[in-house]
């Protein structure tokens, strides 16, 4: 078997016959991806469903549909009144966002330059940025909850999006650096002889080539820092600064048995992430496979 | 070449470097240091340097038996369950070719979702009352279960892990297989080698390595699932019986406000991580010999 493994390895690409016709096999095959598919959706439809419901409603039967005679906002309308569901999506707003833009511009000078230049140290730098990647948030929490203690920055926005940021940056350097080191040489060479200084060389080539990269980067940063539970309940203590997922998270513990709360704000979270899922999922997945396999 | 002036590196190097440093590496280094002392507050006051005697707390602490205990089994699950089906349904995409595109979109989208409220709505499923299961059961006129209880509990917890994360994996083992030039495939094909043999001797053997990627990815990930255990089962719900090494550590410092034994764990963590992925490595890789 290795032999016409190696024999064909060298020979040039030939695409594969893509079978049309539709055989019984191919049927149950689809029958099995399909049932996974419902796996996966089911719960979340569930879910919104029951949010339209009264408490009693879901009690009775919660597969039935809203219809418009039970249909209800009043969970959607508690949430945002008692929980101040509002205020946390401003929180996460300006925590994420944050995270995104620093982790953009820091990110992405640093990968031009680990890209471009060779100087002494190099290796030993980018070597050191790559492997902070396999640190967890538990090894590092406590002396950098300390540290913001100390500097007045536990219950700020700013005491998550400092950590936040230094624990986005490795990933988005793997990223970029892949990328840039990519970019053919000529045009920068051009650039110079109309007299372009290196940050002009940056901002007018290498950013806008790289975009499709410094896209997967973003979204990836938005969807872990918007998620990351453990620094949001670690740093913020205070209700009024906490962002979404840690006021879900006390949601859970303090109304566990309103169902319909409960429900509500389980959709109030994911709703967001789905529209910025379903519009970018392209950058997504291949972003992610890039980085993944290479690395 | 154009490269020249070295200044411009240190500028733009700058910022990374220096946050990196200060909210990683200091930290990790502060960490291993604290692990030596007796810190009773988060506020890192009345040190006492006790030498090796966290580590020694540990040898001897039941809890973090049963963390490490069910931080090895969630990831037997895992690396079973979230590879294993991750493997299986990345074979059926690239057989039948069409719909690629929709099933991958419908997969990974578990993966973008908050792993809080993933939490959230897995309690509602195991709810009591109105859980999903449970009414599912009822459609089928059996007795509603108590689903977390403490024989079921970590394998409960260990479900919606799985859920969430299958898309994650089958994303990254479907692009393995596309990465598989055809012509070897095509080969195969005139030498009589078709369906399950052609997935035992061509397709597993070249994907070797994207499989290596997803163990160490499943098993550094189990070791800080931290979100949805807590979520699900706080403060190692029932009786102390599901902590993990994550939940049973944010315990340690936030909650009994141990903040050298905390560290000790946090250690241990990263110690156990880099232990299992040199493991991983060095058994696949003697496979390929």
């Amino acid at each position: 078997m290795d032999a016409i493994v190696k024999k064909y390895k060298i020979n040039g690409k030939a695409a594969r016959p893509i079978n049309t016709k539709i055989t019984p096999s191919k049927v149950i095959i689809h029958a099995i991806l399909g049932c996974w598919s419902l796996l996966t959706i089911f719960p979340l439809i569930w879910v919104v469903n029951n949010s339209f419901k009264e408490r009693t409603l879901i009690l009775q039967d919660s597969f039935s549909l809203v219809n418009p005679t039970n249909f209800t906002m009043d969970n959607y309308i508690t949430a945002f009144s008692r929980m101040n569901i509002g205020g946390a999506y401003v929180n996460s707003l300006i925590i994420s966002c944050s995270v995104v833009i620093g982790v953009m511009c820091f990110g992405g000078l640093g990968a031009y330059v680990l890209a471009r230049y060779k100087f002494p140290g190099r290796n030993f730098i980018y070597g050191a940025l790559i492997s902070a990647v396999l640190f967890p948030a538990f090894a590092t929490i406590v002396p950098v909850f300390m540290a913001l203690y100390k500097l007045d920055l536990v219950n700020k926005h700013l005491g998550v999006i400092l950590p936040q940021l230094a624990g986005n940056l490795p990933f988005a350097i793997i990223i970029l650096v892949g990328f840039m080191e990519a970019i053919p040489l000529e045009l920068e060479e051009a650039a110079v002889v109309e007299g372009c200084n290196p940050l002009q060389i940056f901002t007018k080539i290498i950013v806008p080539i790289s975009k499709p990269s410094f896209a997967t980067v973003a979204i990836f940063t938005f969807l872990w820092s918007y998620n990351d539970l453990f620094m949001q309940m670690t740093i913020i203590r205070k209700n009024e600064y906490l962002p979404i997922s840690a006021l879900l998270n006390k949601i859970s513990s303090q109304y566990g048995t309103d169902y319909g709360l409960m429900n509500a704000s389980v959709a109030l979270v994911i709703i967001p992430v789905l529209i910025v899922y379903l519009v970018l999922q392209k950058y997504i997945i291949k972003g992610l496979t890039a980085g993944a396999v290479k690395g | 070449m154009i490269y020249k002036d070295k200044k411009i590196v240190w500028i733009f190097l700058l910022p990374t470097v220096v946050l990196v440093s200060l909210f990683l590496y200091l930290p990790f280094l502060a960490s291993i240091s604290n692990s030596l002392y007796n810190i009773p507050n988060l506020a890192g006051t009345n040190k006492v340097f006790i030498g090796i005697n966290n580590y020694k707390e540990m040898l001897t602490d039941p809890v973090i038996m049963t963390s490490v205990k069910n931080t090895f089994v969630m990831m037997i699950y895992t690396v079973v369950f979230e590879v294993g089906i991750a493997i299986v349904l990345a074979l059926l995409v690239d057989s039948v070719g069409k719909m690629q595109k929709f099933y991958r979109t419908v997969y990974f989208f578990p993966v973008v979702i908050s792993a809080t409220a993933i939490g959230l709505m897995f309690i509602l499923f195991y709810d009591y009352n109105i859980g999903l299961f449970n009414q599912v059961l009822a459609k089928f006129g059996a007795e509603p279960k108590l689903w977390l209880d403490e024989k079921k509990a970590l394998g409960m917890l260990s479900l919606p892990v799985i859920w969430q994360y299958i898309g994650f994996y089958f994303v990254i083992v479907l692009t393995g297989i596309a990465a598989i030039p055809e012509d070897i495939y095509e080969s195969a094909y005139l030498e009589g080698v078709t369906g399950f043999q052609k997935v035992r001797y061509i397709t597993l053997p070249l994907i070797k390595g994207v499989i290596r990627t997803c163990l160490i990815l499943v098993i550094t990930g189990t070791l800080k699932v931290f979100d949805l255990p807590w979520t699900i089962a706080p403060r190692g719900m029932p009786n102390q019986t599901t902590y993990l090494l994550g939940t049973y550590q944010y315990k340690t410092v936030y909650e009994a406000a141990r903040v050298g034994y905390g560290s000790t764990i946090a250690v241990f963590i990263v110690v156990v991580g880099v232990v299992i992925s040199v493991i991983v490595n060095k058994l696949i890789k003697q496979e390929d010999m």
